[in-house]
């Protein structure tokens, strides 16, 4: 049956936004911290759960897969509804402020792999 | 045609599927048939969404793209939070609960680097075009970060209003930025495994950006990559307003 795993996957998503709620007004903040991190987890749980009794089949990950398939389309529309004449209209500083960062973290980015890499190897995380 | 229009209103979420599946199709088409599929059809469907986002706003004035039109309404509804983070969730099912909890320590520095990284930058552009107050360049730090760290840093620092519009565009041209440099610069830095998805979601933070990205490098990567970057936001609206302001204040005060 598709709709236990659209179930199982409405369950995880309202648990972890729930947490990430939660954590976020522990800390005193205004914001979710992630909550959607903290669903993944939860789904993943309960997916090795399910499969350790028995209980997984097609049609659960059939309901959950439609899901996971429909991301793209949904990112798609996202950025139509994005501000975009908002981002290149708010002025050069806003643009800079913006990209700046971007391109500093790309020549970053493989330092960081390598650092940790070599790091991981010797205490074998 | 009223008649069309009024149906299509109503039934606004099933005219999106509509909407998107074309801009699918057409994307798919330019892929294969103009680029010889060296651009992934995905990059060029959220590439075109862009564009039709920017037009929606030249035509509207408003503030949701292509949504602010009656009759597309239904894309905002689709492309909104709630869809998008159910739908990122969904992509879990294909992750290893294992490789995420081997490289979840990378995950929190990437985290840490990432949002320390983009406040600083973003700082110095800030002073660069001649502010020197420390509640304006902090929530101008905090825009780099993401477009909701800086408006609630704003209003936590008590920036004004203009500066806190200008925090929103400029995460919002990160989270564009992002979107569009990812598939480009993949392959070059290394961005090909799961490890390197986490740290590169912890880095870029902007959940938006790290999965539309993703979307058009290697749809394999998108949990792993979501997984660290949902923290990013709201970490970054515990330190911009407090221990990153202190420091500002400290230096301009």
């Amino acid at each position: 049956m598709n709709i236990y795993g659209i179930a199982i996957l409405a369950l995880s998503y309202l648990m972890g936004q729930w947490m990430g709620e939660f954590l976020g007004s522990l800390m005193g903040i205004n914001a979710n911290v992630g909550g959607v991190g903290f669903a993944m987890i939860l789904l993943m749980f309960l997916k090795e759960w399910l499969i350790k009794n028995g209980l997984m089949s097609l049609g659960i990950e059939a309901g959950i897969d439609f899901w996971n398939k429909l991301y793209i389309p949904v990112v798609i529309a996202m950025a139509a509804s994005l501000n975009v004449k908002s981002a290149i209209s708010s002025g050069t500083l806003a643009i800079a402020a913006g990209i700046l960062p971007v391109l500093v973290s790309f020549l970053l980015f493989p330092e960081i792999l390598k650092r940790f890499k070599a790091k991981g190897d010797g205490n074998s995380i | 045609m009223e008649i069309a229009f009024d149906l299509i209103e109503r039934n606004g979420l099933v005219f999106a599927f509509l909407v998107i599946g074309l801009i699918v199709l057409v994307s798919e088409i330019i892929s294969k048939k103009l680029l010889k599929a060296k651009i992934p059809g995905s990059a060029i469907a959220i590439f075109v969404g862009l564009i039709l986002g920017y037009w929606g706003g030249f035509v509207t004035d408003g503030e949701k793209g292509l949504a602010d039109i009656p009759l597309f309404k239904g894309i905002g509804f689709l492309g909104g939070a709630m869809f998008r983070d159910f739908a990122i969730v969904a992509t879990a099912l294909g992750a290893s609960l294992y490789l995420i909890k081997r490289s979840g320590i990378l995950g929190f520095i990437s985290l840490l680097t990432g949002i320390a990284l983009f406040f600083v930058f973003g700082v110095l552009v800030a002073l660069a075009w001649g502010f020197r107050d420390a509640a304006s360049l902090c929530t101008i730090g905090a825009g780099a970060c993401t477009y909701i760290v800086g408006p609630v840093t704003g209003a936590a620092v008590g920036a004004s209003s203009d500066v806190i519009a200008l925090s929103i565009g400029t995460g919002l041209v990160k989270t564009i930025a992002v979107t569009i440099f990812t598939p480009i610069a993949a392959k070059k830095i290394g961005l090909n495994s799961p490890e390197s998805a986490m740290a590169y979601g912890g880095l870029m933070g902007t959940s938006s950006g790290v999965a539309a990205g993703l979307a058009a490098t290697d749809p394999k990567l998108i949990p792993y990559g979501a997984v660290t970057a949902t923290f990013y936001t709201g970490l970054g609206c515990l330190l911009c307003p407090s221990i990153f302001y202190i420091f500002l204040k400290m230096i301009f005060e």
